[in-house]
């Protein structure tokens, strides 16, 4: 399992690694964390004449706290950020999901935006930032754009990046008003594998306890992750009660779009989409 | 928590295992490590397709490309070497080590790639030209046997391999007497030992001595031969390096394709030429998938639970081609019953091929998947008649006054107390306790469940399947040997004839070594002869080598015991019972001034032969070959014979959660009690244990060799075969028993397989009790959350 | 075949070499350093056999290209010793609780229980198994390998120093 041969470079800055995308036409295959590309360049299912190492650039790496948002740059290693204290104490459902990223070993080397490029629908970096609406900052020799996640996955794999760009900054939004409660509920068949579903919850309430802000998002049923935005609409202005969540759970059932693999089929992922959100609505009202 | 072993001096003590000093530093020293000058490496071609006509190779590109020395294909093979054997009588079912005309099933290897490196060798894989012919394939067994299915080996006739139903006692009879009866079918889905290093294999001939030596990851009985016949080479033209490091086996690597294959580039291009198997070939490609059984039981009972009587139809579905894999329906003839004393049984192994990767051996050699259809068999009685599964169990188990103990297929039950290890077992569970917080968890609405489980660890590998299952192979030698000897200086050596995957065989030698002869252990040095000199041998399989080399090494060192008491009888001019050897000194007992320390002994042993008894050759050195106890027997008419000789028991006690959506299973408590006679070295047999019972929980929850109807291997990376890792695998109680063997040197059984005979039986029970509230049941491994999931999707959907 | 110079420091040595961009870190350590500890067993980063230390945090070594450690500080099991006879205090409690057995993965488990040690003296059993979930073993069943860990944090803190401590190494 030996990689096809490749030509490497390792730009110093990001404007070089522009320069380099744009001069490859779509030869090239930028390389952060290596966790996801260096297997399948291994069992040559990825074949890049150019490998672009992104590793070295500084101004790639580091969390910063915005106040309303913490910016995570792309190279930011998983293991950094589940152990910054901004993300730990303003994004703590990225922290909760990164718990549930790979292991320690791969948390070490593979890099939040690196999670973001691949777009497995399946990954728990990319559910949790949909769920907070987070915004990608994307870099060409053409210039710079900001993507709404929202936007940013396409398909299984795929995503809103043209070949030419580097993802270079995510940045989180941080709730601010009410009692914020984070739920993240996922089930693979060994405690690290790929999720086969996943569920990513944050709620604000009011001191009443009545839900003020909600977001839902499941990951693994359908071909990208998604927002249930019918099961937030059912629980706005609720204050979780049981009842309440059965009927989300139901919504985000009939809602899923699950495909099949060896491990899963639809009608499973289904199910437990379901009772996914309404363990994460469970654990974030808590 | 080692059983008391009285008597003993280093047996039965906690020892380190000397020669596990060299990994704590990356010591080890396994195929992948090793490089000659001039090494050439291997990379392979598969075939795409399950079944396919193999119309054209054309090897001109890859040829053409940088570092390539050669590309060989099927017909290179079939002209210069001999078929590869098959255990079972099949002379049409021939096998080499690429595909010759025709590959069987999607992975074979159809082209052999040697390069200056594996990189490259892979680089130009991709560019080997194979023109196939598709043709219609199989995968499933029982479509396999159906009228008109595409045969994997036409000039056989069928895809039947080997088909016998025995008739052991009266069953018509037993089963007309009984008050009831159950039938069931058993799945055992396809998985495999899969350890961490892949088979490897580096060979080098040596054209002016005429010598292929071959450094390979093997555990497999009798390998050196059949790489020396298969390469049309004699036995002494073939030198197999038993010191290299085996990164774990149970069973699988026996890479007899991979060897000729390397021995036979070796000898053509004129350089060491070494395959790795990358994990994708290893997978898919290496031929060691293991069992893949579909059992179709009834048994007949009476209402308080007695067993009278048993069938079981067992279909095993080989793969493509058969080697020694059909022997695994064999082996659970010598325990066919189980623990259990059950009066008749009648046994239909089937063994099938399909063009899927082929079998090869799996730890237990098709015990585990046995001791699942049994032990799935008596928690269904339990259910139907609404009695305690312990209780059932109790009532069956053969009793203690009861052995040595005669089942119906021959074999003899040496020892045992099952019932105390059973009560040990619930007992450190606290299985009342258990019982407590299964019954509050369903009360809170959770499903959960006990395990129980009881089987039959069979060890010492008298092999005596094979003229079972092959009348035409009248094999009934199953050997060990050692050789011990003790220099001019005193120090001692001993040396075993085959390899070691981590079962601690140096420290197992050193330590009986030193039982007998009173000297420390850790001072004896063991080593692995090459096949050139080592004696003859069967290699670590079958549980059998505390048995058969722990008795090889005890009785070589009685011999060498013996000559010092002889020269020092003659010293003295005394009888040797009038000596007593303490420490490898001797003194005359009336008179203890008069004594030989060990040093002088070894003096005139080695250097004074004017001292030595008249007759006595210099040196100190022993070997012995051992035959298994109870070996020799060939099967009578009805197929009965006696297999292995000593029995080791093990009863697990499992605590499970069921996630009622989800459907994953979790095991939250778990205790295994076990009998193996005398442990020689506790925390060794225990490690194989630990291990076995992962290996266990990987066949029941996670591992499934999965094929697509398409023929195509799902499950071919790590991606898709999960293995257990420290979160799958609980915390696990041993608590150890001790019924001696009568037949052994120390009262040792074999031990190595334990755990994994037990553990998907008992992963099984726990499930099945946790879903027994909801009337269900599942009799098929893997469950995975899905299958379970799915089961319990639609159990609500009906309700 | 793009050719790259290679400066990397390997268990406290500078190290310079020219490799090919697509060689593995693993293949890097073990072929052309002749460091040999470091395993192969999946080459697709799940089994955990190749794990080294870079730069003091334990990586996957088959999923790094060599050219990839420029500059960086790699320790691989070779390097765990004090000193070229003796054991440290995790190698020798790995070898006292008979926590392995066919050697295989015990490079990877030691660099991942080495690394847990680092930065947590007295690691609870679940933080144990989590620190090694990374790491497959067929053998062991692990056990023994948890028990080890725990015997080495106590004995680094200097906690109920056991029999086993005064055997030494």
């Amino acid at each position: 399992m030996k990689a096809v041969d490749f030509d490497y470079e390792c730009p110093a800055s990001i404007d070089e690694v522009c320069r380099r995308l744009a001069v490859a036409g779509g030869d090239a295959k930028i390389i952060a964390g290596g966790q996801t590309l260096v297997p399948l360049m291994a069992m040559r299912l990825a074949r890049p004449a150019r490998l672009i190492d992104i590793n070295r650039i500084a101004a790639l790496q580091g969390i910063a706290d915005r106040v309303n948002h913490v910016a995570v740059r792309a190279c930011t290693r998983q293991a950094a950020a589940l152990d910054h204290p901004a993300v730990r104490a303003r994004v703590p459902l990225l922290a909760m999901a990164l718990g549930f990223v790979g292991h320690d070993q791969t948390r070490n080397r593979g890099t939040i935006g690196g999670s973001l490029a691949n777009a497995d629908p399946a990954a728990e970096i990319g559910l949790a930032a949909l769920a907070l609406d987070a915004e990608i900052e994307a870099q060409s020799a053409r210039g710079t754009r900001t993507i709404a996640l929202e936007l940013f996955f396409a398909g299984p794999m795929e995503t809103a990046l043209a070949p030419d760009e580097c993802l270079t900054e995510i940045r989180f939004p941080v709730w601010r008003d009410g009692m914020i409660g984070t739920g993240f509920q996922e089930v693979s068949i060994r405690r690290s594998d790929f999720a086969l579903a996943a569920a990513a919850v944050q709620i604000a309430r009011d001191g009443a306890g009545t839900c003020r802000r909600i977001a839902i998002a499941v990951g693994g049923a359908a071909p990208t992750p998604i927002r249930i935005a019918a099961a937030e609409r059912r629980l706005l202005g609720t204050r979780l009660e049981e009842a309440d969540i059965d009927a989300a759970a139901a919504i985000v059932r009939e809602t899923v779009a699950p495909l099949a693999d060896l491990h899963a089929s639809p009608a499973y992922r289904r199910r437990v989409a379901g009772s996914l959100v309404a363990r994460a609505l469970a654990e974030a009202a808590s | 928590m080692a059983a008391e072993a009285p008597g003993f001096r280093y047996i039965a003590r906690h020892r380190r295992a000397r020669e596990h000093r060299r990994f704590l530093v990356g010591g080890g020293r396994f195929v992948a490590d090793l490089a000659l000058p001039g090494m050439l490496h291997v990379a392979l071609v598969a075939s795409p397709y399950p079944q396919a006509r193999i119309a054209r190779i054309d090897a001109t590109a890859a040829l053409a490309m940088p570092g390539i020395r050669a590309v060989v294909v099927g017909s290179d093979l079939a002209q210069a070497t001999e078929p590869l054997m098959s255990g079972l009588d099949l002379p049409k079912v021939l096998r080499y080590p690429l595909a010759v005309g025709r590959a069987r099933y999607a992975g074979e290897w159809v082209a052999a790639v040697v390069g200056e490196s594996r990189a490259l060798a892979e680089d130009a894989a991709e560019h080997v030209e194979v023109e196939y012919e598709p043709l219609p394939h199989v995968v499933d067994p029982e479509a396999a046997l159906a009228a008109g299915a595409p045969l994997v080996h036409p000039e056989h006739g069928s895809n039947l391999l080997y088909r016998r139903r025995f008739v052991w006692g009266p069953v018509e009879a037993d089963f007309a007497a009984a008050a009831h009866r159950i039938a069931y079918r058993a799945r055992w889905h396809r998985s495999a030992t899969v350890p961490i290093e892949t088979f490897g294999v580096l060979a080098r001939w040596d054209a002016a001595a005429r010598l292929l030596d071959v450094w390979a990851s093997i555990q497999m009985p009798k390998f050196p031969d059949q790489l020396a016949r298969a390469l049309r080479l004699p036995g002494n033209g073939v030198r197999t390096h038993f010191d290299v490091d085996v990164g774990g086996s149970y069973g699988g690597k026996r890479g007899l394709k991979h060897g000729v294959l390397v021995g036979y580039l070796s000898r053509r291009l004129g350089a060491p030429v070494r395959l790795i198997e990358d994990r994708l070939e290893n997978l898919r490609g290496g031929d060691a998938h293991g069992p893949d059984r579909i059992f179709d039981v009834e048994m007949a009972f009476d209402g308080d639970g007695t067993v009278r009587s048993m069938t079981m139809r067992a279909l095993d579905d080989v793969g493509a081609y058969a080697g020694r894999a059909p022997f695994q329906l064999g082996k659970p003839v010598g325990a066919i019953v189980g623990p259990y004393r059950i009066a008749s049984v009648a046994y239909e192994p089937i063994s099938v091929t399909t063009n899927k990767t082929p079998e090869e051996a799996v730890r237990g050699f098709g015990q585990s998947p046995t001791n699942f259809a049994i032990e799935t068999g008596i928690d269904l009685i339990a259910r139907r008649l609404g009695m305690d599964r312990v209780a059932v169990r109790r009532r069956n188990l053969i009793r203690r006054d009861e052995f040595p103990y005669r089942i119906p297929s021959g074999s003899t039950y040496d020892s045992g107390d099952y019932h105390a290890v059973l009560d040990k077992a619930l007992a450190a569970a606290d299985h009342d306790a258990l019982v407590r917080r299964r019954d509050r968890a369903r009360a809170e609405g959770r499903l959960a469940g006990i395990g129980i489980a009881c089987c039959l660890e069979p060890s010492g590998g008298n092999s005596s399947f094979e003229p079972l299952l092959n009348p035409k192979n009248e094999t009934t030698t199953w050997m060990e040997s050692c050789q011990v000897k003790i220099d001019l200086g005193g120090a001692i050596v001993a040396a075993m004839g085959t390899s070691s995957a981590g079962q601690g065989h140096e420290t197992l030698v050193a330590t009986v070594v030193g039982e007998i002869l009173e000297r420390d252990p850790d001072t004896v040095r063991v080593v692995h002869a090459d096949s050139l000199w080592a004696l003859p041998s069967n290699s670590p399989v079958g549980s059998r080598m505390a048995i058969m080399l722990g008795g090889a090494a005890a009785s070589a060192s009685r011999k060498l015991k013996a000559s010092l008491m002889a020269i020092a009888a003659h010293q003295f001019d005394v009888a040797s019972d009038a000596l007593v050897y303490r420490g490898g000194d001797i003194a005359v007992a009336v008179d203890p001034g008069r004594r030989l320390a060990w040093a002088d002994l070894v003096e005139i042993a080695h250097r004074k032969f004017h001292l030595l008894p008249p007759g006595m050759e210099p040196g100190l050195q022993a070997m012995h070959v051992e035959e298994v106890p109870g070996g020799g027997t060939l099967p009578d008419a009805d197929g009965r014979v006696p297999m292995y000789p000593c029995y080791a028991f093990e009863a697990h006690v499992v605590y499970a959660e069921l996630d009622r959506v989800t459907g994953q299973t979790r095991l939250l408590n778990y205790v295994c009690g076990h009998d193996c006679g005398v442990m020689i070295n506790p925390d060794i047999v225990h490690g194989m244990t630990y291990g076995g019972i992962a290996h266990g929980i990987g066949a029941a929850l996670y591992e499934r060799f999965a094929y697509d109807a398409n023929g195509q291997l799902v499950s071919g990376s790590f991606m898709d075969y999960l293995l257990p890792s420290s979160h799958e695998v609980p915390a696990i109680t041993i608590v150890d028993h001790c019924t001696p063997s009568p037949l052994t040197s120390f009262g040792q059984k074999g031990s190595g397989e334990a755990g994994y005979l037990g553990a998907p039986a008992a992963v099984a029970s726990a499930v099945n009790d946790a879903l027994e509230p909801l009337g269900l049941h599942i009799a098929e491994l893997p469950m995975t959350p899905l299958a379970i999931g799915d089961l319990l999707a639609r159990s609500e959907e009906g309700a | 075949m793009s050719q790259h110079e290679l400066t990397v420091t390997v268990n406290g040595v500078c190290r310079r070499a020219r490799v090919a961009a697509r060689l593995t870190l693993v293949d890097f350590l073990r072929d052309e350093l002749h460091l040999t500890g470091t395993h192969v067993g999946c080459e697709h980063g799940v089994c955990g056999a190749c794990s080294v230390l870079l730069d003091g945090r334990p990586v996957r070594s088959c999923l790094l290209f060599a050219v990839q450690a420029e500059g960086a500080a790699i320790v691989t099991i070779e390097g765990l010793s004090p000193d070229p006879e003796g054991l440290g205090i995790l190698q020798d409690s790995f070898w006292e609780t008979h926590a392995q057995q066919c050697g295989y993965c015990t490079p990877g488990m030691l660099i991942a229980a080495h690394a847990l040690l680092q930065r947590n003296a007295d690691p609870s059993e679940a933080e144990i198994r989590d620190a090694i979930s990374g790491n497959l073993c067929r053998c062991t069943g692990y056990q023994q390998i948890v028990e080890a860990v725990a015997l080495a944090a106590r004995r680094l803190r200097g906690v109920n120093v056991t029999e086993a401590d005064e055997h030494g190494g």
